[in-house]
């Protein structure tokens, strides 16, 4: 299945509780549109991280001819909750698909309210990342919590579940299987369908029964 | 046991709660936040008390206080926030009070940047405040390391009634990685004899105090605390010694640029050059005996310090080698983080040097 058919919506909001990999499932998106034809923005709304942002991937994403809306490189590293105008841009120009890269937790997916009016005239879909290695998160009663909370803070409605489960370089299939689990009963809970499951390509023979969404690791450290 | 994902603040927060640490004070800064974010939300939840000091100052002096009445605290910062507290860690350092202080290091100097960086390496090691003491000083390279040493820090800082600093590099803070919560076995450790926690009974009243005007009585209390200071040297050392069977270069690095210093030596193994790493764990006391030793030996010919300041490290080498073989450096500040292919190219320039 293509990315553009997983997720066919014009703008795709990645949201959900810190660390549960939605900056590494954003970029793999943003990348998989770019690679099917489509025109595709990818911004970094991560007002809440100092490292491990989308930004820091700038070069990869616009050799693939994604384009990066993200804080100028003056205000990168400011500690300030800053965001570029050109957002609009991605919100209003209806050629473009626009995946949002939100930082974790409520109160990272709290810049969001400002943007809610416009969002509504859009066609969106907003995703909650599911990673059951995440202590805070692991089962589905806090993973729910904290999914409405998101949409509290936003006042937008979320429309999918992400199973995004993983142990750094130390995942197996296994994990995504146990997230698998973790995902349906946040859907049982929430009513939220699960749209998919995100799995290092290297996977892909153990999870053929499942709908998967094939990533590749670019949110390395520096010594990886 | 299960394995989960933690970024290094927060395990470092709840690795400090299992600790039976029962008092955390702090003030936020990047890139630490998590850790008072974290502990805003567990530590009443395990019966401990958070408050948000303030001012730096005024949470170190709160770390004081809870320590002088016996129970486990805790205070978190970032480079500019630790060069703060430094009166309070003398002051605890005098009186006799455990206590652990971590230090998420960010550029320097002054508020510099907010990308990781250790710099503050001599402040940590040689005391940072005023008068004759040392604080045993970590360094985590990982994060389950990081969580094993917040609880180890605890009970080293109880064993010698010391502050602990915990000296990680702000990628340490940020970074995500798999750990176990292991069981433990904490030290046999004294009763808090000398807490200023209520008479309760007792014969006296005990007063904490770092004013010793009578100067004799001060130089007594000095060598008091100097012979803690050469046990602390004499117990506490820890290193990590990686690939070093037979290595030509042996390249000496702690915190991330280890891990960088790691894949730069597999890396030149590749390519037939015998390349290690010797990781200092503890950066006080720093493990000069073993690091002498492997200077002496006919194998290492050359030894590369790497590290995200401009050399403060360097003097400990220096220091260990004693001009047993020569030592080259390398090393990024201000919160840029050395690249693999730097650290290979200085490991590479500095073997064919001495080949």
């Amino acid at each position: 299945m293509t990315a553009a058919a997983l997720f066919p919506h014009r703008l795709t909001i990645v949201t959900g509780h810190y660390g549960t990999g939605k900056t590494e499932f954003s970029v793999n998106l943003a990348l998989a549109l770019a690679a099917e034809g489509e025109r595709v923005s990818l911004a970094d709304m991560d007002i809440v991280n100092p490292y491990f942002r989308s930004r820091e991937r700038r070069s990869l994403l616009e050799e693939a001819g994604v384009r990066l809306v993200a804080a100028p490189q003056a205000l990168s590293d400011a500690d300030v909750p800053a965001l570029p105008a050109e957002l609009h841009a991605v919100l209003e120009d209806r050629m473009v698909r626009g995946v949002l890269d939100i930082g974790g937790d409520p109160s990272g997916a709290r810049v969001l309210a400002r943007y809610r009016p416009r969002i509504l005239k859009e066609d969106y879909q907003l995703l909650y990342i599911v990673n059951a290695n995440r202590p805070e998160v692991r089962t589905a009663k806090r993973s729910a919590e904290y999914l409405r909370a998101i949409e509290t803070v936003t006042g937008l409605v979320c429309t999918g579940l992400v199973n995004n489960t993983h142990l750094c370089g130390e995942t197996t299939s296994e994990d995504v299987r146990h997230g698998v689990n973790l995902a349906e009963e946040i859907s049982q809970a929430t009513g939220v369908p699960v749209i998919c499951h995100a799995a290092e390509a290297r996977f892909i023979p153990q999870l053929l029964d499942l709908a998967l969404f094939p990533i590749t690791i670019r949110m390395k450290k520096p010594w990886e | 046991m299960k394995r989960e994902i933690w970024k290094g603040s927060e395990a470092i927060a709840e690795a400090a709660i299992r600790a039976g640490c029962r008092c955390f004070f702090g003030y936020p800064i990047t890139p630490q936040n998590e850790i008072p974010e974290y502990m805003s939300l567990h530590m009443p939840q395990s019966g401990g008390v958070f408050v948000q000091a303030e001012s730096e100052l005024a949470a170190i002096n709160m770390v004081y206080g809870a320590a002088a009445s016996g129970v486990r605290a805790m205070t978190s910062s970032s480079s500019p926030g630790v060069s703060l507290k430094q009166e309070g860690i003398s002051y605890m350092a005098a009186c006799q009070l455990p206590a652990v202080v971590v230090n998420v290091m960010r550029g320097g100097p002054g508020l510099g940047s907010i990308q990781p960086a250790q710099g503050d390496y001599f402040q940590a090691t040689r005391g940072g405040g005023n008068g004759d003491y040392r604080t045993v000083t970590l360094a985590p390279a990982n994060i389950q390391e990081a969580v094993d040493l917040t609880q180890e820090a605890f009970d080293i800082a109880d064993q010698y009634r010391n502050p602990v600093v915990l000296l990680a590099d702000g990628l340490i803070g940020q970074m995500m990685e798999p750990i176990v919560w292991k069981e433990r076995t904490p030290r046999q450790l004294p009763e808090k004899i000398w807490a200023a926690s209520g008479r309760r009974g007792r014969d006296h009243t005990n007063f904490i105090t770092s004013l010793l005007i009578d100067a004799p009585a001060c130089e007594a209390h000095n060598l008091e605390l100097a012979k803690k200071t050469a046990e602390m040297e004499k117990n506490e050392c820890r290193w990590e010694e990686i690939m070093l069977d037979g290595a030509e270069v042996v390249i000496v690095a702690y915190g991330t640029p280890s891990r960088v210093a790691q894949t730069a030596a597999e890396n030149l193994r590749k390519q037939g050059v015998k390349a290690g790493v010797f990781r200092p764990i503890t950066l006080w006391p720093y493990p000069y005996a073993r690091l002498k030793e492997i200077a002496a030996l006919d194998t290492t010919r050359v030894f590369l310090d790497v590290e995200m300041s401009l050399g403060q490290m360097l003097d400990d080498v220096n220091l260990a080698v004693a001009e047993r073989k020569p030592v080259r450096f390398y090393g990024r500040c201000g919160g840029s983080i050395p690249h693999v292919s730097e650290v290979e190219q200085a490991a590479l320039e500095a073997w064919k040097e001495v080949k």
